[in-house]
């Protein structure tokens, strides 16, 4: 009967293991969508950045409370997790509580943090349940921000209840197994004088007072795999979520832009234009050096800049045109709308909005992803991220002003999509606003946005001393 | 001003012709070379400059936009034009370092055209006012008394959050010995005036409000009667701003330089 059990375990553990591996496989072929860009430079900043901004969670404390009780969950999830290697433990061997007899005192101080943590956790969840649904605060109403759907909302509710329910589990379950042990029962009882009642469970035995023992055993069990399959299910959930963020957060940071925000990518293929344009010998790489034969930047695998066929298009209609720390960036992003909150073109009601940005490309992204398991891995839609998923007056809207950027705690970088999509309704579509076609013009012809003579220029200088 | 201080501005091929190089170089951005209202900015920088006794130059007639609207509206190829067009002009005039009072010019200067072979040591006037104020160079009296005045300070977004300058024109500011207030958002998470990334030069898409308008509320909302820029674009969007509420005749709107000149009656 036991052996079943175990058997049962491990082939639920492989499943799941085998499932998630498939849905990784799945979620790194769609972000090797996008166009190569090296990011593997400068390991040390970039590694600097990801301790402070992900294991530190730096930019979470702009609010200081809001940062605290993230922290809480993030800790306790990180910290509680290292009971799971017990548990996984136990189910595979058919043991009970593996550890406790080894690292006795040890292990009754760690089950009490887990406890305290869990208990944490668990206050915390309630708390972001009503800050969404009770006091709601406003970046989470769809009456106020259209891309949170009915989807989103429901993601984020199953995402607190999920966590809600596997901390009852564990602290009920650690509750009901030390009523066994207290009455002796079966191998429960062997751990009687070994492990101690913990810190919070303690309180909510006189729940299991009036258990028959068979009903205590059948909770203890219950509980016990509620816990770890909840957590084993929460896992495969988690790659369909918003809740991504717990994996791909860190990633995201290490591998986020490290270039002063205001810097806009090069391209180098126009360069290689203008200098024939202008007459002027081809050079021009990052550090000012001859392009090789290739024209090939050093450090990056993007295609050459020789031939027009390799150049493809300017700037990005879909998400294979993108970079691929673009597409990270959406799988990455748990719609919590800081960047909206703070991005003037949506403040002001325009259409707008940096978080629906990234929820549009990762939509995208998974769209595609669903036609590779339907149709097939060469299948391809006639659907293009501009267009049919973002507009032309949302992108227009953008200042530039990279609030949305500074407002990600873990450095999604919204506007480089924009602008890459601006590139292309400018440059391969011709489809930019009339006012701006005017002020190109300007430029091209007066030197200056505005119609100015260019040789009045100058024309101040005869007022400095009026 | 003082009437017997006569004001000069040489071009690089004023310098050229003598084969002489100036400290530096300012650029003056074609807003402060063509807009009416930041004209009076890029006057009041040069009075500053003549006063303390750098060694200045100017482009003149052969300063061109740097591109950086039309790169932000999606026109690389535009942009790149401008900016290796000017980029041979630099370099050819042996060009170190550059001053500018726009961020955006300075923005791109500074970031975008070493990749197409422009390096510089590239400074927003803030910085070098700072610099002027610390080395002692600046010595603010005779002129017009802040005391007691109120003044907030706009963040522009490539001054601030694009560049990290966010104390280099509060402490010019502080120079004034006015009284500094703060609006709620600020540094990193200052508001935009509502101009950048081509915005300036097209109509705002439907919305229910204007940026400029929302960002004046905030600074009225400060009690301050003085809104110090340091941007072309925030000048004109604040100024305007401004005028949208009705309250431009209590509430003006100076570029930090032209603060500084006033202090030091040039």
């Amino acid at each position: 009967m036991e052996i079943i059990q175990q058997i049962l375990f491990v082939a639920a553990l492989a499943a799941v293991v085998w499932y998630i591996s498939k849905r990784v496989r799945l979620i790194s072929r769609a972000i090797k969508l996008g166009r190569p860009e090296n990011r593997y430079d400068h390991a040390g900043e970039r590694l600097k950045t990801m301790v402070l901004v992900a294991f530190g969670q730096k930019k979470m404390f702009t609010n200081l409370l809001v940062g605290l009780m993230h922290f809480v969950i993030y800790a306790g999830f990180i910290i509680i997790n290292i009971e799971i290697l017990e548990i996984i433990l136990d189910g595979i061997l058919g043991t009970h509580r593996l550890f406790a007899p080894s690292i006795t005192p040890v292990y009754s101080i760690l089950i009490d943090i887990f406890e305290l943590l869990a208990f944490g956790v668990l206050s915390v969840c309630v708390v972001f349940l009503c800050r969404r649904f009770v006091a709601r605060v406003a970046r989470f109403q769809q009456e106020r921000h259209r891309e949170m759907t009915e989807w989103p909302r429901t993601d984020a509710a199953i995402i607190l209840i999920a966590e809600i329910l596997l901390m009852i589990a564990f602290l009920t379950w650690n509750a009901s197994d030390s009523v066994l042990r207290d009455r002796g029962v079966g191998h429960y009882g062997e751990l009687r004088g070994i492990v101690p009642d913990f810190l919070l469970s303690q309180y909510l035995k006189p729940l299991f007072t009036n258990f028959s023992d068979t009903a205590l055993i059948a909770y203890e069990r219950t509980a016990w795999r509620l816990h770890i399959l909840g957590i084993l299910a929460f896992a495969i959930y988690v790659t369909y979520s918003k809740h991504l963020h717990i994996a791909l957060g860190f990633p995201n940071v290490y591998f986020s832009d490290l270039q002063p925000k205001g810097e806009m990518q090069n391209m180098p293929e126009i360069t290689k234009e203008v200098q024939l344009a202008l007459g002027l010998p081809l050079s021009t790489n990052a550090d000012g050096s001859q392009a090789n034969d290739n024209g090939e930047q050093p450090g990056e695998s993007a295609s050459g800049v020789d031939s027009p066929a390799d150049i493809g298009r300017f700037g990005a209609k879909d998400v294979y045109d993108l970079k691929w720390i673009n597409l990270m960036n959406a799988y990455s992003c748990t719609e919590c709308g800081r960047c909206t909150s703070a991005c003037p073109a949506n403040i002001t009601g325009k259409q707008l909005s940096p978080r629906k940005i990234m929820m549009d490309t990762r939509d995208r992204l998974e769209d595609i992803r669903r036609g590779w398991q339907a149709n097939g891995d060469d299948y391809k839609d006639d659907k293009s991220l501009l267009g049919d998923y973002i507009t032309a007056e949302e992108i227009n809207a953008c200042t530039t002003c990279q609030a949305c950027i500074n407002a990600c705690p873990i450095n999604i970088n919204p506007l480089d999509i924009i602008l890459q999509l601006r590139r292309y309704r400018v440059m391969e579509e011709s489809q930019a606003p009339a006012s701006w076609n005017a002020m190109f013009s300007n430029i091209e012809n007066n030197m200056a946005p505005w119609k100015f003579s260019p040789s009045d220029r100058f024309n101040w200088a005869d007022q400095v001393n009026d | 001003m003082t009437t017997e201080k006569t004001y000069t501005v040489p071009t690089m091929a004023d310098l050229a012709a003598t084969n002489e190089e100036p400290e530096i170089l300012f650029w003056v951005g074609c807003a402060g070379s063509f807009d009416d209202r930041y004209k009076r900015v890029t006057i009041a920088f040069v009075r500053i400059l003549n006063h303390v006794g750098i060694k200045f130059a100017v482009l003149g007639p052969e300063e061109t936009c740097t591109g950086d609207p039309a790169r932000r509206a999606g026109n690389e190829f535009l942009f790149q034009m401008q900016a290796v067009a000017n980029i041979q002009v630099l370099n050819g005039y042996n060009v170190k370092k550059i001053v500018t009072a726009c961020p955006h010019c300075f923005n791109t200067l500074k970031n975008e055209y070493p990749e197409l072979g422009g390096n510089y040591d590239v400074v927003h006037h803030s910085q070098f006012l700072q610099g002027l104020i610390d080395e002692g160079r600046i010595k603010v009296k005779d002129g017009e008394s802040f005391k007691g005045r109120k003044i907030t300070f706009h963040d522009s977004c490539y001054l601030g959050r694009a560049n990290k300058v966010y104390e280099a024109p509060r402490d010019v500011l502080a120079a004034l010995d006015a009284d500094l207030v703060e609006m709620k958002r600020v540094r990193a998470n200052g508001l935009c005036c509502g101009a950048g990334g081509g915005q300036y030069f097209k109509e705002p898409e439907p919305g229910n409000k204007d940026v400029n308008v929302e960002r004046v509320e905030e600074a009225l909302a400060t009690g301050a009667d003085t809104i110090a820029v340091a941007c072309p674009f925030c000048m004109t969007m604040m100024s305007d701003g401004v005028k949208n509420k009705n309250k431009e005749d209590t509430v003006r709107v100076y570029d930090i330089s032209e603060l500084i000149a006033q202090k030091q009656g040039l």
